[in-house]
């Protein structure tokens, strides 16, 4: 560890790149639920000091589109303008339960030493997993990081397959796994916390043609963590 | 006391013999032999698992704990569990998955707890390898959950192989669903004190056959009008703690 750090030390001197971190990794990342698909992640590592979210604030506006519809092309401005090193939508498309995509980061030259990954839980309302400005490993390794759910904090969880995906717009857009139900009433209203928390999880209900919510409860509810990150640093 | 189940025995019988012919090789010139000496037994190193439950009202079946080199695993997200697996987490029965581990060729040790593990209990199982075998080794550990269709918890390759005498690891591990059964929540399919029904079935009639995160105990208090399980029997993680301290 000691002589690892001394070489990146001399390394950087000589190279004149004082705060220069050379990383080279592999991401692995793996839905851990039982029937929430993602919809496609943004992987960034970025400057530390910056974050897409912060837990007791407010949702950006691009973070509540991807948050409410999946859409990610916001939150890839905001990186791009951060000059991140990112990997955008790396399952190419949705990401089924139980499944895995991984990808390699290089940040190599840049001052890239803190990685974000966020997607959205589907069938949600504003729900998505958020690995938030994590320290990126430069020991080579395999490291290990279990991702939560969070509430965005801009839409009610009312739980109704609405089709609405658009910022603001009220419901679910999408259930890939063709499990939810019908006629549901509303789960919910508002959200007591509009800032960006842990979400307190689906409710659902058990009648496929009513009751008060479209989710399943023996399919949609999930316990934290829900997504699992593997690195490993070359 | 713990059972354990180890490979030691055939090994150190090996080991032994081999011994015993080094040591007849001594002269015949020598007037006053030296007695043989009782070969000393392979130095082992034990290693104590104490598994504590934090639940409210899951039982935890009897513990299976497993030392193995990288390559086994009791199971992986997102792959079908194997039947010992699935014997386990559908009945409690560790038996099965204890078999398999001892028939591949990478596991070096298991043992298995004696009973089960009520909630705010604990128990300390021992398990021993060679000293020889301390690179690269890793622990993994499996129980159920009793009072569900199919859910269990455990740690899967810890690295163990570097911790000196006395050291202390400890791990809170979260709940996994075998994918084998569906979370029917009726007691006639829940082997636990809550249903007293069925255990292992070999039918696999979950959302799918793979192992993935549990998404917890509905209960007929939350929404699950089928269900025989009531509000004491949900759990969030973590459900469990493991406590691993190598011993000598």
């Amino acid at each position: 560890m000691k002589r690892t750090l001394i070489a990146a030390a001399l390394a950087a001197s000589a190279l004149t790149l004082p705060a220069a971190h050379a990383t080279d990794f592999d991401v692995e990342i793996t839905n851990l639920t039982n029937g929430i698909y993602f919809t496609p992640f943004l992987a960034a590592a970025h400057p530390a000091g910056t974050n897409l979210f912060v837990t007791g604030q407010p949702a950006s506006a691009n973070l509540q589109a991807m948050a409410e519809g999946g859409s990610i092309d916001g939150l890839v401005d905001d990186v791009t303008a951060l000059g991140a090193t990112f990997v955008a939508n790396p399952a190419s498309g949705l990401l089924p339960p139980a499944a895995s995509t991984t990808f390699t980061l290089n940040t190599d030259g840049t001052t890239n030493d803190r990685l974000t990954i966020v997607a959205m839980l589907l069938p949600t309302n504003d729900a998505f997993a958020g690995l938030n400005a994590i320290e990126i490993p430069t020991e080579p390794g395999t490291y290990v990081y279990d991702v939560p759910a969070y509430d965005a904090g801009t839409e009610a969880n009312d739980e109704l397959l609405t089709g609405g995906g658009a910022p603001g717009a009220p419901g679910m857009p999408a259930d890939p796994g063709g499990l939810t139900g019908t006629n549901g009433t509303g789960a919910a209203t508002a959200d007591t916390n509009t800032n960006v928390h842990i979400h307190r999880g689906a409710l659902g209900d058990s009648d496929a043609t009513g009751g008060s919510s479209d989710l399943d409860n023996r399919v949609h509810r999930w316990l934290n963590p829900v997504v699992r990150v593997t690195l490993t640093v070359r | 006391m713990s059972l354990i189940r180890s490979k030691l025995p055939a090994i150190t019988k090996i080991v032994a013999s081999a011994l015993l012919i080094a040591g007849c090789s001594s002269s015949d010139d020598d007037p006053a032999p030296v007695p043989d000496p009782v070969p000393a037994p392979p130095a082992t190193t034990t290693f104590e698992v104490t598994v504590s439950n934090l639940t409210n009202a899951q039982p935890l079946s009897p513990v299976a704990v497993i030392a193995h080199q990288d390559g086994y695993a009791v199971f992986t997200v997102g792959m079908p569990a194997t039947v010992g697996l699935e014997t386990l987490a559908e009945g409690g029965d560790n038996s099965a998955l204890i078999g398999e581990a001892d028939a591949d060729a990478l596991v070096l040790a298991t043992a298995s707890g004696t009973a089960p593990i009520g909630p705010a209990g604990s128990e300390t199982i021992t398990i021993e390898v060679l000293e020889s075998e301390l690179a690269g080794l890793l622990l993994s550990t499996s129980t159920m959950l009793v009072n569900t269709n199919d859910a269990i918890t455990g740690s899967n390759g810890v690295a163990i192989g570097d911790m000196a005498v006395g050291d202390v690891m400890s791990q809170r591990t979260i709940a996994y669903d075998s994918g084998t059964e569906a979370n029917t929540e009726l007691a006639i399919q829940i082997p636990g004190p809550a249903g007293g029904g069925e255990g292992f079935n070999a039918a696999r009639d979950d959302l799918a056959d793979r192992v993935t995160m549990h998404t917890g105990v509905v209960s007929r208090d939350d929404g699950l009008a089928m269900s025989d399980l009531s509000g004491q029997h949900r759990f969030d993680n973590s459900v469990a703690a493991f406590r691993i301290e190598r011993i000598n």
